[in-house]
């Protein structure tokens, strides 16, 4: 557990439930990531702008604190192009198929005491434990 | 107007706590994915930060009547665990598990100008297309008595 990095784990989860409890108590909207963005691919009158200004705020702070934060900063994204586009792709279908991620079902409708948000949860984590089970302990060195 | 700027600066916020948190990293992201490994619990934390908050605000009781600025919450009003609830989660989970990235920190982490944050960008909102193509079931008709 050397990576392990308790005290801006949870200040960062607190600034994004206060971000999705933003959204929510003033403008009534669920802060879920993939149906934010998903709603883009039908969109309708009024209701485009909320959304490109929510996704591009996430990438400006994300930016802000790369330029605040403390150094070194970098990312590591390190799969092949086809890894990239196949988790993409089951990514972008997979959240759209089950209504949400892991901010729409995982932060804010788990706070719903949503069954359907805990058992996509439970489902979604177990599923990625088991994938990078696989790829990490089975077919990795 | 208002509700643009809102909508805005929780999404500056949200990101602020991707990067704060370290979660637009997908290395950090899949040390926590993996159990076996030299297992790390910070997105447990982050989850756990964020739920402090939204279990208090999402409280019905605690919650005005209708949002500040808008008419009323738009809230999901699906209630049974169907098979796209279950199957998309569990394909979520493993595209998650390759790459490490799951929709807020593949947009968050624009910041980071990687080509290959543009490549599963890319992927995801094709995904999302492809999701559109599958019919939901109509809900089961009410049996008509014999």
């Amino acid at each position: 557990m050397e990576n392990f990095t308790p005290v801006s784990a949870l200040i960062g989860g607190l600034l994004i439930g206060v971000a999705a409890s933003m959204l929510l108590l003033l403008n009534g909207r669920i802060a879920g990531i993939s149906g934010i963005a998903g709603g883009l691919l039908s969109p309708a009158r009024g209701d485009v702008a909320w959304r490109l200004l929510f996704l591009a705020g996430l990438a400006l702070g994300a930016a802000l604190w790369r330029l605040v934060g403390p150094e070194p900063q970098a990312i590591a994204l390190t799969g092949s192009l086809p890894t990239l586009i196949a988790g993409g792709l089951l990514v972008g279908f997979g959240t759209r198929l089950g209504g949400g991620c892991t901010s729409g079902h995982g932060v804010c409708g788990i706070a719903r005491l949503s069954k359907r948000s805990i058992t996509a949860t439970a489902v979604f984590m177990a599923s990625a434990f088991v994938t990078v089970f696989v790829v990490r302990h089975v077919f990795g060195g | 107007m208002m509700r643009l700027v809102v909508a805005l600066s929780a999404g500056v916020i949200f990101g602020l706590g991707l990067g704060v948190s370290q979660m637009v990293d997908p290395a950090k992201v899949l040390g926590f994915l993996d159990l076996a490994g030299s297992w790390d619990p910070s997105l447990a934390l982050v989850m756990g930060g964020a739920l402090a908050v939204t279990l208090v605000a999402f409280r019905k009781r605690l919650r005005p009547e209708r949002p500040v600025l808008a008419g009323r919450f738009e809230l999901p009003t699906a209630t049974a665990l169907d098979a796209r609830l279950l199957l998309g989660s569990a394909l979520f989970g493993v595209g998650w598990g390759l790459v490490g990235l799951c929709p807020g920190p593949a947009v968050a982490g624009l910041a980071y100008g990687l080509p290959a944050t543009m490549v599963f960008l890319a992927a995801m909102v094709a995904g999302m297309a492809l999701a559109r193509l599958i019919p939901k079931l109509p809900k089961p008709a009410a049996r008509k008595p014999a």
